[in-house]
């Protein structure tokens, strides 16, 4: 018993990162019908961005040496990642995806991966390709709920991938923008022709999803702190399965299936199957294309021909 | 459209420059790299970057202070040696063309590395193929000089390590049961990992769970979690270095208390930079320890440290550095640096002195009876826990010379 609730716990955890990559992956395909490969980089670019941010803060605030954990340090890194990242989705979206709105899809999806590529070589060529390790934010505590053996930091990536979400859904469901940006999804030409703004709807939704992702890569730089250019290629593949398991589109969908993929993936690498931990989000993914295409909440849709 | 243009032929132009090498003028099993002037250039080829990142940095360090003082003190056939060094960025698949190119571009006459057996083992087949003499200072399973009769190695091998850890374990520490933790991504952890379970259940002990993760996971606690259900007395990681760390700080999170024990794939000086405190009361075997008393080591290490920035050299630095003398060495013996007869010159090695150990070849290009020790982790210093070494005594089987620990601490404690 302990043991389960130990995996599910480590899962939930998992799950929250994944769950919060997959939103930005969920959001920019609900309104452009692209997949944005090269989301899983742009949580790679949050991480790294936290780990310089720590450096100069620190540099700034007169330390030496390893930054010093603070409360205020984690704040002001996690802002100024989410700022970063904000911007290069928005640099992402105006260079690579705009001039290729009224290009065939495809082009669009090679771009996408083009972007990835040049996210994590070009990562490779600035930061190095030796890993390098996250310095830790604020202090860490061990912590035994009913045999649960767990830390804060574990809660902390729960509560903020909670916060993140519950904003989002309020960005989405309870403003003027989020009506905007679904009217979008619902019917790109009819929205624009409604007099919405569609191009700033787009770009704002991939600044969105770029600070969530920028948050994600902050979260995980917290529990993980093995950080290196390649380390969003499964992180991003896994919040894909993830959104597609959802229903990709649909963002309570993406955080369901974030959480649902986190948590089979404790208990299988729990389990005598420990090698088949990386595989079983693909497994997943195969079924759910062959035998609810549409994920879990996603609705059917008859394509108009 | 102009743009376009432009663009393309840029794209052109860069991919002509970058993507074709100069063609050499070699292509025949061995030839071309017999001239008997000018200097001997050997190939190495390490992860210099990436997961990695220290074994090659360390082995290369080791490697440019023997071929410095070989060169000073004259070289050999009266020529300098010349080492070029390739990046494989710590990965097996690089690894192979890395050596690909030392031999069709640079013509190396021998080949240098590598410590990952994987990356080893996929160079192998290529120095195999093309005659050329390979050495791997320091990769530990045993297919690798199973690719044939031109690779050689300088350390002991899996099949030795993993069962001296499991008579430590059973013999000195007295524990029963133990936790299997293999990288299935690696073939030395599989190796190690199957090696060492072998003889700690043939002498009475348990495997109580065996599970496995993959080389650069950043997330260990599910198997951790199936680890702790299982009460082990110690967790057994045949790892590398990088994933150790993070192993450790997770199974501490997780309020595992038992140490770790693994084997030289820990060796790093990023080790306790990366594990920290949950890495206290840890132990893997070795090639060598550092503050080793004997001469051979008080003086590399005392020359590494002044080349090297005050650094503490490492096992695999001291590996890098036994490799690149013994195969000066066999240059001098062949007499000249056709491969086939530098083959045999360093197949001939025997009693040669090196710095982790006496170092004689058998005839399945091993080292027979290589020195092995079991250093601890204490106070966030290696402290040496025991040293086993064949050669120091007659006979075949190794046999357990425990020995005092360092002065300042005291030996063993596993109940950590």
């Amino acid at each position: 018993m302990q043991e389960f609730l130990q995996n599910l716990l480590n899962g939930i955890a998992a799950g929250s990162i994944y769950a919060l990559i997959a939103l930005g992956y969920t959001m920019v395909y609900g309104i452009l019908k692209l997949i944005n490969f090269a989301h899983g980089d742009v949580f790679m670019l949050g991480s790294f961005m936290g780990f310089y941010g720590a450096g100069v803060f620190a540099r700034i605030t007169g330390q030496t040496g390893a930054p010093q954990p603070s409360w205020v340090m984690a704040g002001v890194i996690l802002v100024l990642s989410m700022a970063i990242c904000g911007f290069f989705g928005f640099l992402n979206e105006r260079i690579a995806y705009r001039p290729l709105r009224n290009a065939p899809r495809i082009a669009s999806l090679i771009t996408a991966i083009g972007v990835s590529f040049f996210l994590e070589f070009g990562g490779q060529f600035v930061f190095g390709p030796d890993p390098k390790f996250f310095p830790q934010l604020v202090e860490k505590h061990l912590l035994n709920i009913g045999g649960v053996a767990t830390t804060n930091y574990q809660l902390i990536v729960l509560v903020v991938a909670l916060f993140f979400m519950a904003l989002l859904q309020y960005i989405v469901y309870g403003t003027k923008f989020g009506r905007a940006m679904r009217a979008v999804s619902y019917n790109f030409e009819t929205a624009s022709l409604m007099g919405i703004p569609t191009d700033r709807i787009i770009v704002t939704t991939f600044v969105i999803g770029s600070s969530l992702a920028a948050v994600a890569g902050i979260l995980n730089g917290l529990v993980y702190p093995k950080i290196d250019p390649l380390m969003g290629v499964m992180p991003g593949l896994k919040a894909f399965v993830s959104a597609v398991l959802g229903g990709i589109g649909n963002v309570p969908g993406a955080v369901v299936g974030g959480l649902v993929i986190g948590i089979i993936e404790a208990f299988v690498g729990g389990s005598r199957f420990s090698q088949f931990r990386d595989a079983i989000a693909f497994i997943i993914l195969i079924v759910i294309l062959l035998f609810r295409p549409s994920g879990l909440f996603g609705k059917y849709q008859a394509e108009k021909v | 459209m102009k743009k376009r243009y432009l663009a393309l032929s840029v794209a052109l132009l860069s991919l002509t420059l970058v993507g074709c090498p100069p063609k050499s003028e070699t292509g025949g099993a061995g030839g071309g790299k017999t001239a008997s002037t000018g200097d001997i250039v050997v190939g190495e080829y390490g992860s210099l970057t990436g997961n990695q990142a220290t074994f090659g940095t360390s082995t290369h360090n080791g490697i440019t202070l023997a071929m410095e003082e070989i060169n000073s003190s004259g070289g050999v056939l009266g020529r300098q040696i010349k080492v070029i060094t390739e990046d494989d960025q710590s990965k097996s698949e690089e690894a192979a063309s890395a050596v690909t190119k030392l031999i069709a571009q640079n013509n190396v006459v021998a080949v240098l590395g590598e410590v990952a057996s994987s990356s080893s083992m996929a160079a192998a087949p290529v120095c195999q193929s093309n005659k050329v003499p390979m050495i791997t200072p320091s990769s530990t399973n045993p297919d690798v000089t199973k690719k044939g009769d031109y690779i050689f190695r300088m350390c002991f091998i899996d099949p030795y390590q993993g069962p001296v850890m499991a008579e430590y374990l059973v013999n000195t520490l007295k524990v029963k049961r133990v936790a299997l933790l293999t990288d299935n991504r690696s073939d030395y952890s599989r190796g190690l990992g199957e090696a060492f379970a072998g003889r700690f259940k043939e002498l009475g002990g348990q495997i109580v769970v065996t599970q496995s993760y993959a080389q650069g996971d950043s997330d260990f606690r599910s198997q951790l979690t199936a680890v702790k259900g299982a009460n082990p007395e110690v967790i057994y990681v045949p790892g590398y270095y990088n994933d150790i760390g993070q192993i450790a700080s997770q199974a501490r999170d997780l309020g595992i208390t038992v140490p770790l024990a693994g084997g030289d794939g820990w060796e790093s000086p990023k080790l306790i930079e990366i594990g920290g405190k949950a890495l206290e009361g840890c132990f893997y075997s070795n090639h060598y320890y550092a503050e080793d008393p004997s001469p051979e080591v008080r003086n590399f290490v005392d020359k590494y440290k002044k080349r090297f920035d005050n650094q503490m050299p490492d096992a695999l630095a001291a590996l890098g550095y036994d490799a690149a003398k013994v195969l000066a060495d066999s240059i001098k013996r062949a007499g000249k640096t056709d491969g086939a007869a530098l083959k045999d010159a360093i197949g001939q090695t025997k009693g040669f002195a090196g710095v982790t150990g006496m170092i004689t070849l058998g005839p399945d290009r091993n080292p027979i009876g290589k020195k092995i020790v079991i250093v601890g982790i204490q106070n966030g210093r290696l402290a040496l826990r025991q040293t086993i070494d064949p050669s120091a005594q007659k006979g075949a089987t190794p046999v357990a010379t425990a020995t005092s620990a360092p002065t300042d601490t005291t030996a063993t404690t596993a109940t950590h």
